[in-house]
């Protein structure tokens, strides 16, 4: 099935980006280069769980929008990177983060619901912030999508060898004159971003998935931590037009169907025969 | 001018003082232990002067622009991170490929570049550790109980290590141990440490003194003396820096 979509995206359109199926294979792969590496660096961390709940938080960021009349993309952000630097200020002064976290998760997602729902006109429309709606990706939204990802991959890039470093040994980072809590607060904003950009995509649901699965798949074929995040864009970008496939010719929701391709690529890989 | 030094330190956790009064410094070229019992605040020490954790009262200076190697006291990479020996190395400064294989000869791990991390024993681990630190060209080294999980002679030939290592490049040393027997004669100095300074001064004379005596008991003697022999045997003749201070008695 991805050869059919693969031959549509390469069709010779002269207005290429008018074509929906192209724009949708364009924000999945856009998306997938941010979520990659940041999604390499949730999976080295153990940061799975605070990845669900800045996700989470979304949806109380798109009520805040409809309700202060902001941008979707806009509000998102605001709402995730303010999750994202509780929990992250939660976390340095030691508190309990299983319990935590699954507080703020659910929390954030049950009051989100709730919030949305004072506007009846967006009731029907709950499901393309839960599960996303790719397939209705403008071209605004594309360049929103791109740029944000594209701001993630150069944030993570300046940062890169300080971050690697504080995520191998903290007391290592700060020998060498790195403050760990300054990277840590690097990977907040770009989770943040990651969430915003995300949500149009795959929904505010499985945001954390898409984040995990690629980087948790892509852990078997690497030697280095660079390999593993550059594969972990591929099965990403893979999972997405895969997904996208899917869902066109079963006509499944688009975002669980991109996540079904990723978790099936991460158990070939789970599978795969060792030499 | 010393390299490093603490003036009358203090470090709180809380209410809890875990380290009272605390004045050293560290010259260049000179080998420094820190002896104590478990939870006497070693490691926390070595984590202030490194400037890891606030110090409450008192205060560290640091040579201006002083290059640290620091060796932690364990490393546990997280093994859904793929990472090899060779790119361990070039973390957080990039080091050329020569530089690497010639640290990891250095310290008797050639060959090993390819190797992830993850599948490391405890000693190679300690080795590779010790190479990361040496590619900043330090001008002190800094080692936490850097021979814990090793055997005796595993721990022996760590130690000489760093001795040769000082000898080299004329790093000052600065470890923390808990263990009396080998690293005592490989220290030029040794403070024992029980949230406070007990005593202070050579392996020779810190092991007579009833402070020491009182922190770890009379029967270490034994032990002391024999590692004295091995150490006087191992070396004898091909050391021209044998200058420690601490006697040769062979009964």
């Amino acid at each position: 099935m991805p050869a059919t979509i693969l031959t549509i995206i390469t069709g010779t359109r002269t207005t290429m980006l008018d074509d929906f199926l192209v724009r949708a294979g364009l924000a999945a792969v856009g998306l997938s280069l941010a979520t990659g590496p940041l999604g390499s660096f949730v999976v080295w961390r153990r940061m799975a769980y605070f990845g669900d709940a800045t996700a989470h938080a979304a949806i109380l960021g798109v009520a805040l929008a409809l309700a202060t009349d902001l941008p979707i993309g806009l509000g998102t952000l605001v709402v995730a990177l303010a999750m994202a630097v509780t929990v992250a200020s939660l976390a340095a002064r030691g508190w309990a983060m299983d319990t935590t976290l699954g507080v703020l998760a659910h929390s954030a997602l049950a009051f989100g619901l709730v919030a949305i729902s004072f506007f009846p006109a967006v009731r029907t429309d709950l499901s393309a912030y839960l599960f996303g709606d790719i397939l209705a990706v403008s071209r605004t939204d594309l360049a929103l999508i791109w740029g944000g990802a594209l701001a993630v991959l150069a944030l993570l890039a300046w940062r890169w060898q300080a971050l690697l470093t504080a995520t191998v040994n903290e007391d290592l980072a700060h020998a060498a004159g790195i403050r760990p809590d300054r990277e840590r607060l690097v990977l907040v904003l770009a989770l943040a971003l990651v969430v915003a950009v995300a949500l149009k995509v795959v929904g505010a649901l499985l945001i954390a998935a898409m984040l995990i699965i690629p980087a948790a798949a892509a852990r078997s074929f690497a030697r280095t931590p660079e390999a593993m995040a550059l594969i972990a864009i591929g099965i990403g970008a893979a999972s997405g037009l895969g997904g996208l496939g899917l869902s066109i010719w079963q006509d499944t929701p688009t975002g669980p169907s991109i996540v079904v391709a990723a978790a099936l690529l991460f158990l070939l890989a789970t599978l795969r025969p060792r030499h | 001018m010393s390299l490093l030094s603490a003036d009358h330190v203090c470090v709180r956790f809380g209410s809890d003082e875990v380290l009272h009064d605390i004045t050293l410094s560290l010259n260049p070229a000179e080998i420094v232990t820190i002896l104590g019992p478990n939870g006497s605040g070693k490691s926390t020490l070595l984590r202030a002067l490194l400037g890891i954790l606030p110090v409450a009262e008192g205060r560290i200076q640091r040579q201006p622009g002083l290059r640290i190697g620091y060796v932690p006291q364990r490393l546990q990479i997280d093994r859904t991170m793929p990472i090899t020996v060779s790119r361990f190395l070039s973390l957080p400064v990039r080091v050329t490929d020569a530089a690497a294989v010639e640290a990891l000869a250095r310290v008797g791990m050639a060959g090993h570049d390819a190797d992830q991390m993850t599948a490391l024993s405890g000693g190679q681990l300690q080795r590779v550790l010790l190479a990361r630190a040496l590619l900043a060209g330090p001008q002190v080294l800094m080692l936490d109980e850097p021979t814990q999980g090793l055997d005796q002679p595993g721990e022996a030939a760590f130690y000489r290590l760093i001795e040769e290592v000082r000898r080299d490049t004329g790093a000052a040393v600065l470890m923390v141990s808990h263990d009396l027997h080998v690293v005592m004669a490989a220290s030029d100095r040794v403070i024992c440490l029980n949230g406070h300074i007990c005593c202070e001064g050579t392996p020779r004379v810190v092991s007579t003194a009833p402070e020491y005596r009182a922190l770890f008991g009379l029967g270490t003697q034994g032990a002391l003396a024999l590692y004295r022999h091995e150490h006087d045997h191992d070396h004898a003749g091909d050391d021209p820096h044998h200058h420690h201070g601490h006697a040769h008695d062979h009964a």
